[in-house]
């Protein structure tokens, strides 16, 4: 039985079901909370700290990350306070100094009047929002990349940087990207990601590509269907 | 030994154990911690063990290998009892001398005792060393009774006896209620409530419960935990299984370091005997209780000190924290209620089930109860374990127990709550130390460690050192501690290369609060603080590099150059032998000079000379 | 090497909430973690490999490369700092032209620094093949390193 709370989110009513994270909370009343790392088909993960926003516990405020935070019956929330708002200037302007070009970023920084990062900044184009890797793992189920090293040295690769033993070239990982720093190609048959090369598999019946051999074999292997279940007939000619 | 069956039965092999304990016996307790190891403790054992065998004494005298007395500065030592008399910075050629002239013919050999460099007077006795008298030893003592391998020794001194009596009242709220009235807190650093935690894990939803003991000590410059854990292992399992009791938790963990290899070694004996005598396992003291214990090792990440990371550590995965908006007492390991205590928090327990909540209630502040260990090192005279009632001052400890600055030089911070915490100056020594007072200043009570410095180190470099250790500890997840710690790095690098602006501290504490309350766990939300507090009490000195281009205690290398005194310059060409670059030149007993060309300022030349004759400035 | 692994997962009955433990133990085994060790490991426990990846370059104790034939680990901690690590620290990466975490190219000689060993009243402390040497300082240090058979550029007699 699912239980429905009321909270207040910036001076607003707001009904939730109990369970539902502030940042959905407020999405549901048009309130957008700007967040990086956040995606409801994944765990909650609470790594980019965009999305953070005050809370009020009797006396105190805290600030909290809203994808993580649950509702909670009278909870007084406020999305937009200095202390909320000098959070989100640091955490973009500390990203800008790794990926100082993409647009997705320049707006978020844009909205909160920020041009530039006064940081030096050291293009590394990765924002370490680990999508990808907990796609790759919570989505597709096969784990194929992961984080290397920690603190600073923290980098998304593939085990031993070196072609990924467990990737179906399923491509999640590049498009779920928010900066668009994972390279696919497609091109005469291949798929090239992760500087790896797999074949892609036409259909059958009309010749159409349907998608990477691996991925293919992954399917047959999950659904336990034999693999021509899924290069007999693509969609378009099912 | 024979499994034990119920707290009567342990009862009576205490006093069975206790009786066989001759008082006049003489006893020599050699310091085997870690610090009096690297002295060189392990041949000194060895000539002892020979020395007393050549002269048939083994029977007469024994010979006890105890955990960290605490005074490592004056290692090797060893407390000659009944009579508790102290030798110190002992070499293995000592030993016939003072068995054959101490032992049997009770005298004392003058140049082995410890002399107080305030009074310049030889100390015999232990309990009369300046260092001791202020201490409180309540928890930290034992380590010289026993020997940490020795189960049978810790029994005798009462050990497991707390446990016997809590199985016997079998009432674990009552359990509870007693840590709660007692005051205890966390002594790992923050200092929570430890009756709190156990009643929030006692009243959770889920089974199993687990009870965690926390010695990742990985703060650094602390080390009581190691030095409790390899000295007196049974009193932090017996801390565990009363907890284990009152929270109703089967399964219990040590997650220890290891780079800590005898404290591992030590504490897996102590399970092992506890095992084998009943204290652990399946129906402990026939009480129908059961609870076991399972030691797990890090991988060397201080991030794994903070409590969701440790869990995921221990669950077999990188140590990331997760967000704590539910507390671990309702879902911590494998997402069960799980109760997490340190070492020394372990290790109080059994003394408060012992001694009675209200004598435990009497000592420390209003909201500090009991004592606290801490390892005072750095610049400072009695480097070593001390441990002290809350509430002392800052100023008695490091000027009455630790006997002050080396050297005559002046004292400048005492820096506490390792990366977490903040340096302390002399305006605020006078403070009594406990939890509150220690966050007004805002630096922390941490785990213990207590690191002083004096005029030869820039505070501007310690901030730097804190952020550069956790740059490279920061698991690296949220972009306020991995990023933001970085880049205000990057500033103080600036600063401490004479490119600093004014403007980089406003920066600096912009940034400071921001990462504090942006950061996803407790590292990065106290990084800053090593930065804020040295800018809020050493500000002076961040301007002296940024406006002066100057570093005052000449430390940091881009603003300071080498040369020599020529008034106390010998010409022993010592600085010249040493100097990896030859930039140090002169004829034998004629004024050296350094070439500022070639030196590369490593400190070579500062070291050799032995008459202050190399001047930074 | 397979057995070997095998026989080291069979102490933790399998167990992968006990794969630092686990990883530590091979290393012992190994003096680091070769690539094939990894492999057989995330076979043997049915963990992705991107997992067991992850841990050995999360903890700072693990190693994928081989180590020298001698480790010297010098401590880093904030007791050892404010009494001179940092200028040991420069010493020894002069004399041995590798940075802290690397290893000499004859494979003598592995530098490392940690962040704090719990010795904190020998500070500077330098672990040389397991052994504890305190209050350190440059002239010891280079010492030891030509003990050990380094060539040190100064003429300081001993």
């Amino acid at each position: 039985m699912s239980q429905t709370v009321t909270l207040t989110i910036d001076g607003r009513q707001v009904q939730a079901e109990a369970g539902t994270t502030l940042l959905e909370a407020a999405r549901s009343v048009n309130i957008q909370i700007p967040h990086l790392c956040s995606n409801e088909e994944l765990a909650p993960y609470g790594a980019c700290r965009m999305c953070m926003v005050e809370i009020r516990q009797g006396q105190r405020t805290r600030l909290v990350a809203s994808c993580i935070y649950e509702v909670e019956e009278g909870l007084e929330v406020q999305t937009v306070t200095e202390r909320v708002l000098n959070v989100r200037r640091l955490v973009i302007e500390l990203l800008l100094a790794r990926n100082p070009t993409h647009p997705t970023l320049l707006k978020m920084a844009a909205d909160l009047g920020i041009e530039k990062t006064r940081f030096e900044v050291e293009v590394k184009g990765c924002i370490l929002c680990g999508l990808c890797v907990r796609t790759c793992r919570e989505v597709v189920g096969v784990s194929a990349i992961g984080f290397e090293g920690r603190g600073t040295s923290r980098r998304v690769t593939t085990p031993f940087n070196e072609a990924p033993p467990d990737c179906i070239a399923c491509g999640a990982c590049a498009t779920v990207c928010p900066v668009g720093v994972i390279p696919l190609k497609d091109k005469a048959g291949i798929r090239t990601i992760w500087k790896t090369d797999y074949p892609l598999q036409r259909c059958e019946s009309c010749g159409r590509i349907i998608a990477p051999v691996k991925q293919l074999e992954y399917f047959a292997k999950i659904t336990n269907q034999p693999l021509s279940h899924f290069t007999e007939h693509c969609v378009h000619c099912r | 030994m024979k499994k034990i069956k119920s707290a009567a039965e342990l009862n009576a092999l205490q006093e069975e154990l206790n009786a066989r304990l001759d008082p006049n016996k003489p006893c020599i307790a050699i310091c085997c911690g870690t610090g009096c190891m690297a002295h060189g403790t392990r041949n000194l054992v060895e000539r002892f063990q020979q020395e007393l065998a050549d002269r048939q004494l083994t029977e007469k005298i024994s010979l006890r290998r105890t955990g960290c007395h605490g005074f490592c500065e004056r290692g090797p030592m060893v407390v000659l009892h009944p009579q508790k008399i102290f030798y110190q910075r002992i070499k293995v050629d000592d030993v016939p001398e003072i068995i054959d002239k101490t032992i049997l013919g009770e005298e004392i050999i003058d140049r082995l005792l410890y002399r107080d460099p305030v009074t310049k007077e030889k100390v015999v006795h232990e309990y009369e060393v300046p260092f001791y008298k202020k201490q409180m030893r309540l928890v930290f003592g034992m380590n010289g009774m026993i020997e940490p391998t020795r189960i049978e020794d810790y029994l005798a001194i009462g050990g497991y006896g707390a446990l016997a009596k809590v199985l016997t009242q079998g009432d674990p709220q009552a359990v509870i209620d007693d840590i709660s009235a007692a005051g205890l807190r966390g002594r790992g650093g923050g200092g929570f409530p430890t009756g709190r935690k156990w009643n929030a894990t006692r009243k959770a939803e889920g089974s199993p419960k687990y009870v965690i003991c926390n010695a990742d000590e990985g703060d650094p410059g602390a080390y009581m935990d190691r030095s409790l854990l390899e000295g007196n292992p049974h009193s932090v399992l017996e801390g565990m299984i009363i907890g284990a009791y009152a929270i109703g938790s089967s399964h219990g963990y040590i997650y220890v370091r290891n780079e800590y290899p005898l404290a591992v070694e030590n504490i897996t004996l102590a399970i092992d005997k506890a095992r084998e005598m009943g204290l652990l396992g399946q129906d402990i003291l026939g009480s129908g209780f059961d609870f076991d214990i399972v030691i797990n090792r890090g991988g060397g990440a201080f991030v794994c000190g903070e409590s969701s990371a440790l869990f995921a550590s221990i669950e077999g995965r990188a140590g990331e924290p997760r967000a704590k908006y539910v507390h671990a007492t309702d879902k911590g390991l494998y997402d069960k209620p799980t109760c997490l205590n340190n070492v020394e928090t372990w290790a109080n327990v059994p003394l408060i089930i012992n001694k009675g909540a209200q004598w435990y209630a009497g000592i420390g502040t209003e909201h500090s109860k009991g004592t606290k260990i801490f390892s005072l090192v750095g610049k400072i005279n009695n480097t070593g374990l001390v441990e002290v009632p809350m509430g002392i001052t800052l100023r008695e400890i490091v000027f009455e127990i630790g006997g002050g600055i080396p050297k005559g030089r002046k004292f400048k911070a005492v820096q506490t709550g390792g990366p977490s915490g903040g340096c302390i100056p002399e305006a605020h020594l006078d403070i009594p130390v406990d939890f509150d007072e220690l966050s007004k200043l805002g630096t922390m009570m941490g785990s213990g460690g207590m690191i002083v410095m004096d005029e030869r180190n820039c505070m501007v470099d310690v901030a730097k050192y804190f952020l550069k250790f956790l740059e490279e500890e920061s698991c690296g997840k949220c972009t306020p501690c991995r990023e933001g710690i970085y880049q205000m790095r990057k500033i103080l690098d600036r600063i401490t290369n004479g490119e600093g602006k004014l403007e980089d501290l406003d920066t600096l504490e912009w940034m400071g609060q921001a990462i504090k309350d942006g950061s996803l766990c407790a590292l990065g939300g106290s990084a800053p603080n090593p930065v804020l507090t040295t800018l809020r009490y050493f500000r002076s000195e961040y301007e002296a590099h940024i406006i002066d281009k100057k570093c005052p205690a000449g430390v940091c290398k881009a603003l300071i150059t080498y040369g020599i005194d020529p008034d106390k310059c010998t010409g022993c060409h010592a600085c010249a032998r040493v100097c990896p670059t030859g930039a140090a030149t002169g004829e034998k007993k004629e004024v050296h000079q350094i070439d500022q060309e070639k030196c590369i300022k490593c400190g070579a030349c500062y070291e050799a000379c032995k008459f202050d004759a190399i001047t930074i400035v | 090497m397979q057995e070997k692994i095998a026989h080291i997962i069979g102490k933790y009955h399998h167990d992968k909430g006990f794969l630092v433990p686990i990883l530590q133990d091979v290393q012992k085994e190994f003096n680091y973690l070769p690539k094939e060790a990894l492999t057989t490991v995330g076979a043997l426990l049915q963990v992705p490999l991107s997992r067991i990846y992850e841990i050995a370059t999360f903890y700072r104790a693990f190693s994928l490369t081989p180590r020298g034939k001698h480790q010297m680990s010098l401590c880093v901690g904030t007791a050892c700092h404010v009494r001179g690590a940092p200028i040991i620290q420069d010493g020894i990466e002069r004399v041995l032209g590798v940075k802290a975490g690397q290893t000499t190219a004859d494979l003598e000689f592995t530098f490392e620094t940690v962040n704090c060993l719990g010795a904190c009243a020998l500070g500077p402390i330098l672990v040389v093949d397991g052994e504890y040497q305190g209050q350190m300082t440059l002239s010891k240090a280079n010492k030891l390193l030509k003990k050990l058979g380094k060539k040190v550029a100064t003429d300081e007699e001993d």
